[in-house]
């Protein structure tokens, strides 16, 4: 059986190896490492691919890889299609019996190469049916280019090419929901989680191995250099995402919704933005307005969740 | 047992896929191309082949799916036509680069705007630096002995490149021609069995496919596909010649009709080859003129050698084009030029044609040969780039 025990975990070889050249508190390599190790248990084995972005370009730097399982990169926009074109090739090998082993794929991508300009290739792959997982660490902006606006940034946010100035706010439009157009696309799981809860993480990660067809986790990826804060702080402001219910950990699995984690008291949302230095000029008195609409866009996400969560179980089985 | 039977380009092209049988295809519809896709698909639907077809989204998801699937050791294939040739750009670079002997049957069409359906070869014209060997078809024997030989080239040990099969969109790929087929034994003794010995499915000696390569190694990366579309020629001739004892049909990297005692040859690509050699024959026996036909076959590798020996007895060279580099001219007629300077001299002329489909009849053939003729016999060689068949 699969576990998640840290402990027995702690035992193990990490499956990306250090010597990587991840800025220092990043997210992302940590939610590689325990989807990794969460995922290569039992007698699967993972074989995975990765689009153009910050964790492919800190990790695969010829001739040093940082990878313990096989890994390709293709391009920015194309990890769902090449995952998918090695997922059929892996049918067809062992229909004919000239393949043995089990594997488990995963395709990874930022937010840029999953929300922006992957989208397409995402949908695809989903629709199609591949079995395979897709990862995508949400670091909220294109930050292996130097930190421009994707369709991930939140609203306020500043950033290279919506920056903050005298008369613009910094991004002025909302962050697309991509969990929710995931969902769309009626997949047997989906999962939003962070790196915060290393268990919660690891299991959505197990469940998606164990599921066949297309399964997909969206994990949030803070990021110093991108979002402002000390590196030392990674862990704490993504549990900060998770108790403002900025970032809610929820999952879907054959169309039904569970929250895995209900802050026992909401944290308001000037505590998530006070938090991080992309959002510091949204504390001027002009830019007040933002936060409120900020707080008010988190609540009625909130609210759908929950409302869709109350309405599921009340669903027969 | 070879058959004989009736086949459009484009069932050629699947026909000798399905004998291929490859591991996996993806494939996306496009006009001329879809055709190929839907008898492919007939093909898995009965179960005659062992392919996972893979119906991408888009063309850029069927090359990406392609490359992922070669990198896990499949023998992997796909189709395609302009446009659609056109999105897969990007990742053509990487499938080179990632050395994926992959076929890509490329059914001509000229790239838009304006959006057009019929046949140029802009779109493969526009490929032929990213690191693909490019094979282009006369007829639709051509296409189906072309796709079968493609495998091998482009898996020989030496070679390890992706290969495009090149065919005239609607002159070729919806035209019903006869041709002869091998028996599927034949062809599958022919390739052979596909290993990659580095593939991504190997869990136990895991690696990194696609790596971050800068300044102290690009280059290096760039040389080896240098080197192997170097030793491309040999094999392709070799290929070529093991193909033409299995079934008596010769191919190498050219096909020289006419040209050892001809006065004009024209150079050329794909099916207009066809009616060149036909107004090549009709001038000789009517009008005394000694016209040679040289058809390239192999554009990438370019034989640059072998084209200089068959041209050396000329007094004037006509190159026909099939697509125009703007500010520049016709691509294979400065690439023929450029083979020539420094070992041969002798006057040449370019013959900008059919593009969008604009067609070129055997008059137009026999117009072109007679110009050459005229240059040759007056002196007189300007303008060097003529339209042939354009309203001014």
């Amino acid at each position: 059986m699969a576990t998640t025990s840290l402990k027995k975990l702690s035992e193990r070889e990490d499956l990306l190896s250090g010597g990587h050249a991840a800025c220092p508190g990043c997210g992302g390599t940590v939610i590689l490492r325990q989807v990794l190790l969460a995922a290569q248990q039992d007698d699967y084995h993972v074989v995975a691919s990765i689009a153009t972005g910050c964790m492919e370009v800190v990790t695969t730097i010829y001739p040093n890889s940082a990878w313990r399982v096989p890994l390709v990169h293709n391009a920015f926009e194309n990890s769902a299609a090449t995952i998918s074109g090695a997922e059929a090739a892996y049918r067809s090998l062992k229909r004919q019996g000239k393949y043995e082993g089990k594997v488990a794929f995963f395709a990874f991508g930022g937010d840029g190469g999953t929300y922006d300009i992957g989208l397409q290739s995402l949908s695809g792959a989903l629709e199609r049916g591949h079995n395979f997982t897709y990862v995508c660490y949400d670091n909220e902006a294109y930050m292996n280019t130097g930190i421009q606006r994707s369709g991930a940034t939140p609203k306020g946010a500043n950033t290279t090419t919506a920056p903050a100035g005298k008369v613009e706010p910094g991004k002025r439009e909302c962050k697309k929901d991509l969990t929710a157009i995931v969902i769309a696309h009626n997949i047997p799981y989906c999962a939003q989680a962070s790196p915060h809860q290393p268990r919660d993480l690891m299991k959505k990660a197990q469940k998606a191995t164990v599921t066949e067809g297309p399964c997909f986790i969206n994990v949030l990826s803070p990021c110093p250099r991108g979002w402002r804060f000390p590196p030392d702080q990674t862990i704490q402001i993504a549990q900060l995402a998770a108790d403002t219910c900025v970032w809610p950990l929820y999952e879907i699995e054959n169309g039904k919704l569970t929250i895995n984690y209900k802050p026992r008291e909401k944290k308001p949302v000037t505590e998530w933005l006070k938090s991080q230095g992309r959002f510091k000029h949204l504390f001027q008195p002009k830019n007040q307005y933002l936060v409120e609409e900020i707080q008010q866009d988190v609540d009625a996400r909130w609210r759908r969740l929950l409302a869709r969560e109350a309405a599921d179980s009340e669903e027969p089985e | 047992m070879a058959e004989r039977v009736a086949l459009t380009g484009n069932d050629s092209a699947a026909y000798a896929l399905k004998q291929i049988n490859p591991d996996v295809m993806a494939v996306y519809p496009i006009t001329p191309q879809t055709e190929l896709m839907h008898k492919f698909a007939a093909y898995v639907a009965d179960g005659e082949v062992v392919t996972e077809l893979v119906r991408v989204e888009s063309e850029h998801s069927a090359m990406s799916a392609v490359v992922g699937a070669s990198v896990a050791g499949a023998r992997a294939a796909t189709a395609t036509s302009a446009n659609g040739l056109a999105l897969m750009w990007e990742v053509l670079y990487i499938a080179a680069s990632c050395r994926c002997p992959v076929v890509a049957c490329v059914v001509n069409r000229a790239l838009s705007g304006p959006i057009n359906i019929h046949c140029d070869h802009s779109d493969t014209m526009g490929a032929r630096d990213s690191g693909w060997l490019q094979l282009y078809c006369e007829n639709c024997q051509e296409v189906y002995d072309n796709t079968i030989q493609a495998v091998r080239i482009a898996e020989h040990p030496d070679v390890r490149l992706p290969v495009m099969v090149c065919f005239d969109g609607f002159i070729l790929s919806h035209t019903l021609e006869a041709l002869e087929v091998n028996d599927d034994e034949t062809v599958r003794r022919f390739i052979g069995q596909f290993e990659r010995p580095d593939n991504l499915l190997d869990v136990a000696h895991a690696q990194t496919f696609g790596m971050f390569a800068l300044q102290n190694y690009y280059y290096e990366f760039k040389k080896q596909q240098v080197d192997a579309m170097a030793n491309a020629p040999a094999v392709i001739q070799q290929i070529g010649d093991e193909y033409a004892e299995l079934t008596g049909r010769s191919y190498g990297l050219l096909d020289a009709y006419r040209c050892d005692d001809a006065d004009v040859i024209l150079l050329g690509l794909g099916s207009t080859m066809g009616t060149v050699k036909q107004a090549a024959d009709d001038l000789g026996e009517q009008e005394g003129l000694k016209c040679g036909v040289l058809k390239i076959r192999s554009f990438r590798p370019f034989p640059a050698e072998q084209i200089l020996q068959a041209i050396a007895g000329a007094q004037i060279v006509g190159v026909m084009d099939r697509a125009v580099s703007f500010g520049l001219g016709g691509p294979l007629f400065h690439e023929v030029r450029s083979a020539r300077y420094g070992h041969q001299d002798g006057p040449m002329l370019d013959f900008i044609y059919g593009l969008g489909g604009r067609d070129l009849g055997l008059d137009d053939a026999k117009g072109i040969f007679r110009s050459l003729a005229d240059a040759s016999e007056s002196g007189r060689y300007e303008p060097t780039t003529r339209y042939v068949g354009v309203r001014e």
